[in-house]
């Protein structure tokens, strides 16, 4: 969920776009990442692990720890906690450890 | 190749006053910093700082931010480098980043390592559950991107990351369970844990978390009483409904150009973990190459600042620029780390570094 009113922030988000997450289309801001419109999305199972497939979600939002990877347009192993969303962007769930095209 | 003088990796509160401090001495200084927006975590701190007003007290971290980067862009010495990531220093003293897309090599005569701290995780079953996330995560979802991160949050950890995260969260209209803390105390400021505590948010002290459970993600976590020894206390466990927990234990210093550039480490639990070897003007045991901010040891964005404005006049003075003013500067800003450093927490961070310097039991 966004947050519309706040006491000191006053948020840019820049401009309004569409991209698919799995190929559903999800709205999201040109300035914010796309782990941001995810969860804004109520979307927080970014992928699962490469042994156990276990759900990984964001955990240092920036760029640090790598539970946030996934595949966008086709490129594996993106942290999306730092990557910005951009118009018609694919981005989808990775499973294992994504292959080098 | 890219030549500079000086180059500052990390454009935090620590790389920035860096390279302002080195700039105004008259060295040019370029700065890698991986985000897109310089400012390191002050982007994301609304709260009001403490201290004295040499280092901002009275303003929110954000306007700190925004001014020590208006500071280095307005210097013509000073070139910024958003989106590029240092990946690695060789024996030749050649820097190599990553910037859009490309592989970039860069020769400097001096380097300034501003890299800061990475947050630390806690160890009980389920910790990798989506939902769970560093303190510091929560702020960049919140006060960066202006998403919330749920609904109800578990924070743990009531140090001033944690009392302070939780009142953000407050002020985003999300609902706090509570604050808990392994220790006997609560570890941050009080005016902090009085703010919260006065917005119904119980602060649970000698607790902590002994699972979590979720199907997919966070649902809730069984937290319990620890001991004098810090055992749990069989029989309090206490089931919390959550969608969100917040860890707010910790930061270890992002080292590992350190490491790779063949600094001499140690491990000092009093600076939170693995350390460069350095003299009191900040240069590390590879000549030529400084530290500053958490990187050296985990502190307050305060004394980053003026650690970061030490290494820049430092780095500066060997390079031979103001050589009639440095030296007063230098003395300035040692003068202002033992101010900074004085209260009970400035205690433990002062033996840390007389352990660093190999000064053990001297009075500082």
């Amino acid at each position: 969920m966004r947050i519309v009113e706040h006491p000191i922030l006053d948020f840019q988000r820049g401009e309004k776009v569409t991209f698919y997450f799995d190929g559903q289309p999800v709205e999201g801001y040109t300035e914010e990442t796309i782990a941001a419109a995810l969860h804004a999305a109520g979307i927080r199972v970014l992928g699962h692990s490469p042994e156990l497939h276990r759900p990984r979600g964001l955990f240092c939002a920036i760029g640090n720890c790598s539970s946030c990877l996934m595949v966008v347009n086709g490129e594996p192993n993106v942290r999306v906690c730092v990557e910005k969303v951009q118009p018609g962007m694919k981005v989808e769930t990775q499973k294992g450890k994504g292959c080098l095209r | 190749m890219k030549q500079t003088e000086i180059l500052v990796v990390g454009g935090g509160p620590a790389g920035l006053c860096a390279a302002s401090a080195a700039a105004e001495l008259g060295a040019d200084v370029l700065i890698l910093e991986r985000d897109s927006k310089p400012g390191g975590q002050l982007v994301k701190q609304t709260h009001k700082f403490f201290g004295s007003k040499k280092q901002y007290a009275g303003d929110r971290g954000i306007q700190i931010g925004d001014f020590l980067l208006e500071q280095v862009e307005s210097n013509p010495k000073v070139e910024v480098w958003p989106d590029a990531t240092c990946l690695g220093i060789y024996e030749d003293g050649v820097v190599t980043a990553e910037k859009d897309d490309k592989h970039i090599k860069i020769k400097p005569e001096r380097i300034i390592i501003a890299t800061g701290a990475a947050e630390k995780a806690l160890m009980f079953p389920n910790n990798d559950l989506p939902g769970i996330y560093g303190a510091g995560a929560v702020q960049t979802l919140m006060n960066v991107a202006g998403v919330v991160p749920g609904k109800r949050v578990l924070m743990v950890g009531a140090g001033n990351i944690g009392l302070i995260v939780s009142y953000q969260l407050l002020q985003a209209g999300v609902e706090v369970a509570a604050v808990i803390e392994a220790a006997p105390h609560i570890g941050g400021y009080l005016v902090h844990a009085s703010k919260i505590r006065r917005a119904g948010v119980p602060i649970l002290t000698s607790h902590t978390v002994k699972e979590a459970y979720g199907n997919d993600t966070l649902e809730g976590a069984i937290i319990c009483r620890l001991d004098e020894k810090w055992q749990p206390i069989p029989g309090t466990e206490q089931d919390i409904k959550a969608d969100v927990m917040c860890l707010a234990v910790g930061l270890s210093p992002l080292t590992e150009l350190c490491w790779q550039a063949g600094c001499k480490m140690k491990y000092i639990a009093e600076l939170s973990g693995h350390v460069p070897v350095r003299n009191e003007y900040l240069e590390t045991t590879r000549p030529g190459l400084y530290v500053a901010g958490d990187v050296s040891g985990v502190e307050e964005a305060s004394s980053a600042m003026v650690e970061g404005r030490l290494a820049g006049i430092s780095a500066a003075l060997s390079l031979g620029y103001g050589k009639d003013k440095a030296p007063q500067l230098q003395a300035e800003a040692l003068a202002e780390l033992k101010e900074l450093r004085s209260g009970p927490t400035g205690e433990k961070i002062m033996n840390g570094i007389m352990k660093l310097l190999g000064k053990e039991g001297a009075a500082c």
